[in-house]
């Protein structure tokens, strides 16, 4: 499966959450996309945008403080 | 069978904007949501940089309100296009640095043309007459539909019955009779519609959604285009405006202290830009130094950090300088005394 990667890191949301809509908007449903953030907002506030626009946040995880969402995009 | 009409709707992530959707949803029509991030906006990175918000849930109202209403929503980055807005505001500024007037022609027109691209027919904005002192009044909200080129594709829910009637009305897409004839300041009629949706947990800013609006605020940023000699930024140096204690001591630098811990982690991941300075000593925060400076600028500076750590009250404390390449040095320095401060140094 195609993975996407995402470098947020050192951006403020809502920057990672524009950073991920851009990348998400030119890729096929069950596309995977890995978030790199170091704001911990992102935590929420990717996987409140995936809910509303269709994908699907498959996990998340942190370590030393940068935070990772993998999300599965979905059929828009 | 009648084609279902798209809206698309300015969402703050504020109270009005919620409600303005959420009557034209009613109605029967396709509500997307759109929010523009100018850099200047108070939502989410104050949440972000200082720690003593980490109790408050750490939410984008936009985004919650989108999910309150099971919309869309679309946020655009137009930080670049902004500065425009901000340098050269064709209606003024209002009490600081607050183009509003620009600033909301400007976001329509925004969202006018991203209707067009995509098929949507009008745009929804939150305004009520008589809110604002620059851009919701009876007199200008008439040139916003006109300067954004929106036109009678504009219509503002909360307010429609007081304004001249628009396209989706007299077309039959909404029902003017559904729509409200709110005015003025007060939140009554809002919150109570809010509850009779449902809705709580809204969200409330105080003073309001723009850092321009903020007049402190708005002071840092004149003094950076002054100490520029002219009118610009880039996204950290506004970034940088909302945090932490900024001094001027000298026409040719700045220096910028944390105030707390979340500062100090946001200001760490700038000492690759600016030459940073910390007690060694003591504790104390993390400062940046912005401005071209030599071996007296630095000390002045040292000395004035170190009045914030709690070596304050020692004869002398130990600083460590770091250079933006990673090179550093230490440096004994006597800290400054509150009294010794100018007034004029404080932004």
């Amino acid at each position: 499966m195609n993975r996407v990667l995402v470098d947020a890191r050192r951006l403020l949301c809502p920057m990672p959450v524009i950073r991920v809509q851009n990348s998400v908007a030119n890729l096929p449903a069950g596309t995977l996309v890995v978030a790199y953030c170091s704001d911990p907002g992102a935590l929420n506030d990717i996987p409140a945008w995936c809910r509303i626009n269709g994908h699907r946040v498959v996990e998340m995880h942190s370590t030393e403080g940068e935070y990772v969402v993998v999300l599965e995009v979905g059929a828009g | 069978m009648t084609e279902q009409r798209k809206a698309l709707a300015m969402i703050s992530g504020g109270l009005d904007s919620l409600l303005a959707a959420k009557l034209v949803q009613e109605q029967g029509v396709h509500v997307e949501g759109i929010n523009f991030f100018t850099g200047f906006c108070v939502e989410g990175h104050t949440h972000a940089i200082r720690k003593r918000s980490s109790s408050k849930p750490k939410r984008n109202n936009a985004l919650w309100v989108a999910e309150q209403l099971g919309i869309k929503l679309h946020i655009v980055d137009i930080i670049e296009e902004y500065k425009q807005v901000v340098f050269n505001p064709r209606y003024g500024y209002g009490a600081n640095l607050n183009p509003c007037l620009d600033c909301k022609i400007f976001m329509v027109q925004k969202a006018h043309q991203w209707c067009q691209q995509h098929g949507f027919d009008f745009v929804i904005t939150g305004e009520v007459v008589g809110q604002r002192p620059m851009s919701q009044r009876k007199d200008t909200m008439p040139l916003v539909s006109k300067r954004s080129g929106a036109e009678e594709r504009l219509l503002r829910p909360l307010s429609a019955r007081n304004l001249p009637e628009t396209l989706p009305e007299r077309m039959g897409w909404v029902s003017r009779e559904q729509l409200l004839a709110l005015s003025g300041r007060g939140r009554k009629p809002q919150i109570a519609l809010a509850r009779h949706y449902g809705f709580d947990d809204f969200a409330q800013p105080a003073g309001g959604c723009c850092f321009l609006t903020d007049a402190q605020y708005s002071s840092k940023l004149a003094d950076l285009w002054q100490a520029r000699g002219r009118k610009e930024y880039e996204l950290d140096d506004i970034m940088l405006l909302k945090v932490g204690r900024h001094f001027r001591p000298k026409p040719h630098f700045k220096v910028i202290i944390a105030r707390e811990e979340g500062e100090g982690n946001f200001l760490q991941g700038y000492r690759k830009q600016y030459l940073s300075i910390v007690s060694l000593s003591h504790p104390g925060p993390l400062a940046l130094v912005d401005g071209e400076v030599g071996d007296k600028d630095i000390e002045l500076a040292a000395s004035l950090v170190a009045r914030y750590g709690k070596g304050r009250d020692v004869p002398r404390v130990e600083m460590e300088i770091r250079t933006p390449s990673g090179s550093s040095f230490l440096l004994n320095v006597q800290p400054m005394a509150a009294s010794s401060i100018p007034e004029q140094w404080y932004l």
